[in-house]
């Protein structure tokens, strides 16, 4: 427990740094070290799955972060009304403070979750599916439209991407592209 | 030097490169095809595939990369997979209901075992893979006005 409680504290400092550091380049570090550290405590969790698609996305969206769009001469405003800035956040994180503790008063006991749906899985999981690994055989067989959705999200989201920042919508009306820079 | 040695990082990345990105490439296959007997899947392993070809793309640059694996190609395998995933889902209905497990269930801990699911996680990777590799590289071509004008100049 002592342990998990290491790398909660690491994360968060790891996002202040991230907020309040001037550099760019640092602030994504900060974040990449935050992602590091939750798929970490995701594996003291015995989570290995979720784990290591944590990684994963975490080291594509630091490259993409870095490579794509940090540039020297990114508009940065540090500048502002922050008098009400900061009366609008302290009043929101109170709000969410009080709404929380009342929230999660019912919530079971951290590791002791409620295992109604969960015991059927992990007793039926591997002789009717026959996968080994039951995260496997839930998210793909129990849970097969959760997957399919997740599957459209991700699907329509990179025609989003693609369309978005194509070079033939981005052009000026007495442009012409030729095929070479389509991007 | 041949054409490839122009563009990209230095020469130690590039040997780095070369030694290591097969590597990845087939750990991200082994992932993603022994997703129903170790952690992993489809997701995890579609995105190692495509920090593969990322890689190649940082050290070598574009055209390095993008002539291993065409935009079309990339698009061609996006929407393959999709389609390959829907219609696993659609043939359960031959013998049942939607995303039925058709396939025989073989023997637990085998690589061919557990009937649809790894066949789900293959078509899952290729349309991870091929998205998110499309994603970074519409992203890191892109080029705004500005740094076009001031090029120019």
């Amino acid at each position: 427990m002592i342990d998990l409680h290491l790398l909660l504290i690491a994360m968060i400092i790891g996002a202040i740094i991230a907020v309040e550091v001037k550099d760019l380049l640092s602030s994504v570090v900060a974040l990449g070290a935050v992602g590091l550290v939750l798929s970490i405590a995701f594996l003291v969790l015995k989570a290995p799955d979720v784990a290591i698609t944590q990684l994963v996305v975490e080291i594509l969206a630091l490259i993409i972060l870095i490579r794509a769009t940090l540039r020297k001469d990114l508009p940065f405003s540090a500048s502002g009304r922050w008098v009400l800035n900061t009366f609008i956040a302290v009043c929101f994180i109170g709000v969410i403070l009080v709404v929380a503790y009342k929230c999660f008063k019912d919530l079971p006991e951290f590791g002791y979750p409620i295992m109604r749906v969960a015991e059927t899985y992990l007793k039926e999981g591997l002789p009717k599916t026959g996968a080994a690994n039951i995260i496997a055989s839930v998210i793909l067989d129990y849970r097969a439209f959760d997957t399919l959705g997740e599957a459209t999200v991700l699907f329509t989201a990179v025609i989003g991407v693609l369309a978005l920042v194509r070079r033939i919508g981005r052009k000026r009306a007495d442009e012409t592209i030729s095929d070479k820079e389509e991007y | 030097m041949s054409r490839e040695h122009d563009k990209g990082m230095s020469v130690i990345v590039k040997t780095i490169t070369r030694l290591t990105v097969g590597l990845i490439f087939l750990y991200g296959i082994h992932i993603l095809s022994h997703g129903h007997v170790s952690p992993g899947g489809g997701f995890a392993g579609g995105i190692i595939v495509a920090l593969s070809f990322v890689h190649l793309m940082l050290a070598y640059g574009k055209d390095v990369a993008l002539e291993k694996l065409p935009r079309g190609v990339t698009s061609l395998f996006e929407g393959m997979g999709a389609i390959i995933f829907l219609s696993i889902a659609l043939i359960g209905f031959t013998s049942g209901y939607f995303f039925i497990n058709f396939l025989a269930k073989g023997e637990p801990f085998r690589l061919f075992s557990a009937g649809i699911i790894p066949l789900c996680n293959i078509a899952i990777g290729l349309k991870v893979g091929a998205g998110l590799f499309a994603i970074f590289v519409a992203l890191v071509l892109l080029k705004f006005d500005t740094e076009s004008k001031e090029n120019k100049k």
